[in-house]
């Protein structure tokens, strides 16, 4: 990861609402964060924390309503994409920013085969006759490992199994060279072997290809295999940043710190049991005025439930938004 | 797909056979006499003699297998031998009408232009208006589009033919000036001949409003349908993905969403098919069309059985196959569902 690079993504404040009935869902609340070129961003946080939703806001893919960006900037390429024309969004979404999604099983479209799916992109984004595009959508199936390309082309999606239909995803998102490719648990569907050979398969492409990546998921295991830098999320905000090896190292927020508890570790002994957290991850209905994880923190203490701390830095590249500070021991100051 | 198009039709046979007993068995049990209409100065062996020659002399299932056969193989070869003259017309009489006398077929074929006409014309502008409606009420859902959608659709669910039918006469004929544009005739008139611009414009204008009644139906249920199956398709992860390529808002709606939308639709509207040549019994009483419909409500007035018999089997096959139709149809828009 080269420091101190211009990011590509530069994302300020995003703050994103959904309006249901009988209230708000408060879903990502002053998100702040930034991604460098060719570097591989972790995202982590368990179900529910606003993972999704805030990379789906960044390209607008929420449905709105219910959802309603209110805030915040998105910059990528010297605009801001929360407030730049549909036309000027449609062509970073699927030429600059690829997105791969959660569930490969209702991600492509049934009807159509998965060669006119993949090339769809390649003919609106790279202006490619029907020849060009056919042939670059082999190239890409093959790419992601995908045998038999050429006659898969004709294939329609369930003729295809979950780990297959996520390369097919992966090929469309890669379609048309992206400067940043969102991958929103890309494994989570799938059985553990193959969860490692996409694994495997995304390290490899980030690396040829030479984009910068974030990859959404619920499994620090899998941050620690790929990741340069991880944000941790809790109640739609970021509560913990930090390049990878520190954060396993010297974690700093209560919910890191429980979470990593709760990775099973090849050197523990037999007795050693995973921790879980107790509690219940909150829903929060308005801007929250308190530390949304107080309810489930072993340090409380009164501070908490009057102010939402903000993000206090807390060594190179490492920041958490906590009033305990874990190296003292003891409440921040000021 | 076509051993299953075979599989199907041969399967459909015992099911015919059973319906044409069911149809045969229940018209023949309904109470009603051929001869009922005749004048009461017929005295009473010759009355008998009336109905032996109909044929009511034989037992029930004699004549049900008479009539089977007429049905399924002396007229169908009748037709053919008149249409290709490979062959003399088989020998068995043809099937008749009590009331006309005439071949039953013969007055069906002769009715059936109108009804295609009239009836299946409204299903056309019906479907035609029905699905921009549901779509865009689906892709605007709760706007006022959708809600004027949702009215006009509650007013065609809900307001019978016969009801708006005479609406529309009082509106349209009665009180409208006989010289405005929107004068339109309340009676069909069947012998009209097409032979100029000025008998067109007159063909199209008696048949407006017939059309306006059915296509409401039409229109109102259509436009439901394909509006649930919009709002079912809008919101799945395939609409997103598509939205994340980069393709606009047409192209999302246009192509993904209303591509997999259809498939219910067309089946639905396949299966409406049959209803046009059973033709549309009020509305065609109402405005007069001589058509299908009103043949039926003729013949049972005149207790003409085999009129009756005939018309609701045909209509049974129609349903039938049209069945089978929308089957096939299913298979060839879904490329999910393999038959084989
Ligand atoms: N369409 C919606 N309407 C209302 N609330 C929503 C909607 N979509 C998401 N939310 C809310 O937003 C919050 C964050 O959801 P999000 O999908 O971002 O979680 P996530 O971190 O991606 O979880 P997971 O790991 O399960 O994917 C949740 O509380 C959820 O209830
Ligand atoms: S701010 Fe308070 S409640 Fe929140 S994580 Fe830190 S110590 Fe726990
Ligand atoms: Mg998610």
């Amino acid at each position: 990861m080269p420091d101190g690079a211009q990011p590509v993504l530069d994302v300020r404040d995003l703050k994103t609402v959904f309006k249901v009935r009988g209230g708000e869902v408060h879903a990502v609340n002053n998100v702040s964060f930034n991604l460098k070129p060719g570097e591989l961003l972790g995202v982590v946080g368990e179900s529910g924390s606003g993972k999704s939703v805030t990379m789906m806001s960044l390209l607008g893919l929420l449905p709105t309503p219910p959802a309603d960006v209110q805030n915040g900037t998105v910059t990528f390429d010297g605009q801001d994409l929360l407030s730049v024309d549909p036309e000027t969004l449609r062509t970073v979404r699927g030429g600059k920013i690829g997105f791969v999604f959660q569930d490969p099983m209702t991600s492509l479209n049934p009807v159509y085969n998965v060669g006119m799916q993949i090339m769809e992109p390649l003919r609106k984004h790279m202006g490619m006759t029907k020849k060009e595009a056919t042939v670059r959508a082999k190239e890409l199936l093959e790419l992601v490992g995908i045998p038999d390309a050429e006659r898969r082309l004709k294939d329609y999606p369930h003729q295809f199994s979950g780990g297959m239909r996520q390369r097919v995803m992966i090929a469309i998102a890669l379609a048309c060279d992206p400067k940043v490719l969102i991958a929103d648990e890309p494994t989570t569907a799938l059985d553990v072997t193959i969860q490692a050979q996409i694994l495997e398969l995304m390290k490899d492409l980030q690396e040829r290809l030479g984009m910068a990546v974030i990859w959404i998921t619920h499994d620090l295991g899998v941050v620690a295999g790929i990741a340069d830098r991880v944000l941790v999320m809790y109640g739609g905000q970021i509560v913990e940043q930090s390049p990878t090896r520190e954060l396993f190292k010297n974690p700093q927020h209560p919910y890191t710190r429980a979470l990593l508890k709760t990775v099973p570790r090849v050197s523990g002994g037999r007795e050693a049991r995973l921790a879980i957290i107790e509690g219940q991850p909150p829903i929060l209905g308005a801007q929250p005025t308190a530390c949304p994880f107080r309810d489930r923190c072993d340090v409380a203490f009164d501070r908490c439930s009057q102010e939402n701390p903000p993000r206090y830095a807390v060594g190179a590249g490492h920041d958490a938004a906590c009033f305990y500070d874990a190296n003292t021991g003891a409440p921040r100051d000021a | 797909m076509l051993t299953y198009t075979i599989r199907r039709l041969l399967t459909a046979i015992p099911t015919l056979i059973f319906i044409s007993l069911i149809i045969f068995l229940l018209l023949d049990m309904a109470p009603g006499d051929p001869t009922a209409q005749l004048p009461l100065t017929i005295p009473p062996e010759v009355r008998e003699q009336i109905r032996q020659s109909l044929g009511l002399g034989e037992p029930v299932h004699i004549r049900y297998l008479l009539w089977l056969k007429q049905m399924m193989w002396s007229e169908p070869m009748y037709y053919l031998s008149q249409s290709t003259g490979w062959f003399d017309p088989p020998e068995a009489a043809r099937l008749i009408s009590w009331q006309t006398r005439a071949p039953v077929m013969d007055t069906i074929f002769e009715r059936l232009p109108q009804t295609l006409k009239v009836v299946g014309l409204s299903y056309i502008v019906g479907v035609l208006i029905a699905l921009p409606i549901g779509i865009i009420s689906a892709y605007k859902q709760y706007s006022v589009f959708d809600q004027a959608g949702t009215f006009v659709s509650m007013i065609g669910f809900s307001i019978p033919p016969f009801f708006s039918g005479v609406l529309m006469i009082i509106l349209f004929t009665v009180m409208m000036p006989n010289d405005s544009f929107f004068w339109f005739p309340s009676i069909y008139d069947t012998t009209l001949v097409v032979d100029s611009w000025e008998n067109f414009g007159k063909q199209v204008r008696q048949m407006v409003l017939p059309v306006m009644v059915l296509a409401l139906q039409t229109t109102a249920q259509i436009s439901r349908f394909m509006r649930a199956s919009m709002l079912d398709n809008l919101n799945q992860d395939y609409v997103r993905t598509a939205r994340a390529k980069g393709m606009t808002e047409s192209v999302v709606v246009l192509k993904h969403v209303l591509r997999n939308s259809m498939i219910p639709v067309i089946t639905v509207i396949a299966l409406g098919i049959p209803s046009i040549f059973g033709g549309a019994i009020i509305t065609e009483q109402i405005f007069k069309v001589n058509g299908i419909g009103q043949f039926l409500i003729v013949s049972i007035q005149a207790s003409d059985v085999p009129s009756v018999q005939t018309l609701t089997f045909i209509f049974a096959v129609l349903i039938v196959l049209f069945n089978l139709i929308a089957d096939i149809l299913y298979g060839v828009l879904d490329p999910r569902i393999r038959y084989d």
